[in-house]
């Protein structure tokens, strides 16, 4: 659990809350890249509860979040030359919208947290701004019901509290929509390239073992030759999917993800196949163009998960057709590439 | 009105409005990250259907549950997962140790 970001506390008729910096220290920093790679991201959280920015008082409005910690640390860094209060909801260390999707950032975890801090007390107000995002698990009207407190729907990002505030608790069209420009995409790259774990490094050692046979004749020499070859196209095929689809998703021809990913897997066999790389006979070329021609598809397709506008309908539409195609693809490749080292 | 170009499988989403039940409050039009609601005539309507996501914000927020949308994780991992597990698609991101969203 984080606390580093602690540079005081703030004591109320209702308690004493600590009081967190606007700012990112260098260890905040360090975390952020860790987390983006895969690095102890389930676990980087902060503790649920009430939190002050600035010199809050009664009159100070209070901003809802999760306790993913860079979640709340965009918050609280949207938050400089602002006395707020921030409430830290239980979404066991997930951000606001997947969170909110599980139901963990909801309307029950709100009213729970309100009832649990006695939040009547903190503030003299009735008035909560809660991420966009969080909509999808928080009802405004049952909260109302529940708790009194009204809330207030707040902008996509966070970095647009400000302008937000300025305009008297309104966001405009811009602010309410999310987008997925390259930035943002380039951002969340680390994660879906950590996202094969384990596999993505047994099965490559596993190609560059077996790449060592030959009709039943085992060369450590071939195993170091073939064997290389084989886990640049494995791993190539992996990045085509999973950091090269993401990188050029709005230039690539057809909506389905599993298409683009189609499309750079056989741009890029097509570069391997060029420059000495992929097979040295046909049928393992061919071999060759299956497999990475599935895993590029199939990393592409997972990144509907990661995308911000793929509908579960659509999703289901494509896999419905893509999956049993990728196995098959895959399968085929496989079989095809074992038989030529026996041929 | 299109986002870089950023439009999933149209004629695919499931969102319904029922208008006798709309009050015109226009939540649908606040939560909605892809503006696919509009207010007219002090009644909500779908502006733009193949832009929704399936959230299910606005379902969640619509004070006279005039709105319906099967919504859930647009996901391949997440709905191969629930293949595996005979569930609902699911990301079971809330587990430790596990790596999702």
């Amino acid at each position: 659990m984080e606390k580093g970001f602690i540079v005081g506390q703030t004591i109320t008729s209702s308690g004493t809350f600590p009081v967190v910096s606007t700012l990112w220290s260098n260890h905040d920093r360090w975390n952020t890249i860790k987390v983006r790679w895969s690095i102890g991201r389930m676990r980087y959280t902060v503790e649920p509860g009430i939190y002050g920015v600035g010199t809050p008082d009664e009159n100070s409005r209070v901003f809802v979040t999760a306790n993913f910690k860079l979640s709340f640390d965009h918050l609280r860094r949207a938050l400089n030359g602002i006395n707020a209060w921030i409430l830290v909801l239980n979404t066991r260390g997930i951000n606001v919208w997947c969170a909110a999707g599980k139901g963990t950032f909801g309307t029950k975890e709100l009213v729970k947290r309100i009832r649990a801090h006695k939040l009547e007390n903190v503030v003299s107000h009735r008035k909560l701004i809660v991420p966009q995002f969080g909509a999808v698990g928080v009802a405004a009207h049952e909260v109302k019901k529940l708790t009194g407190f009204s809330v207030i729907y707040g902008p996509v990002l966070a970095r647009d509290i400000k302008p937000f505030l300025d305009a008297g608790m309104k966001a405009t069209q811009e602010m309410r929509r999310v987008e997925f420009p390259l930035k943002e995409r380039m951002k969340l790259i680390p994660v879906e390239i950590m996202n094969g774990g384990y596999w993505a490094l047994l099965v490559p050692l596993a190609f560059f073992i077996i790449s060592g046979l030959q009709s039943m004749d085992y060369s450590i020499g071939r195993a170091v030759s073939k064997g290389s070859i084989a886990v640049i196209n494995l791993f190539a095929a992996y990045l085509s999917g999973c950091a090269l689809t993401p990188i050029l998703l709005p230039w690539i021809p057809f909506r389905r993800f599993a298409l683009k990913g189609l499309v750079t897997g056989l741009g890029i066999s097509a570069i391997l196949f060029f420059t000495g790389f992929l097979g040295c006979t046909v049928p393992e070329n061919i071999s060759w163009l299956l497999m990475l021609a599935a895993i590029s598809s199939f990393m592409a397709m997972n990144f509907t998960g990661t995308s911000t506008f793929t509908s579960l309908s659509g999703v289901q539409k494509e896999m419905k057709l893509a999956l049993p195609l990728q196995i098959i693809a895959a399968g085929l490749g496989l079989i095809g590439w074992i038989v030529t080292r026996f041929i | 009105m299109i986002m870089n170009g950023l439009v999933y499988l149209t004629d695919v989403v499931t969102l319904e409005l029922d208008k006798e039940k709309c009050n015109g409050c226009g939540m649908c039009m606040i939560v909605c990250p892809h503006a696919v609601f509009e207010i007219e005539n002090r009644k909500a309507l779908i502006r733009n259907k193949n832009l929704c996501m399936e959230c299910g914000a606005c379902e969640k927020n619509c004070p006279e549950e005039a709105i319906h949308v099967r919504s859930g994780v647009g996901c391949a991992a997440g709905i191969i997962n629930g293949l595996l597990r005979g569930t609902e698609p699911t990301c079971d991101c809330s587990g430790p140790g596990s790596n999702c969203c």
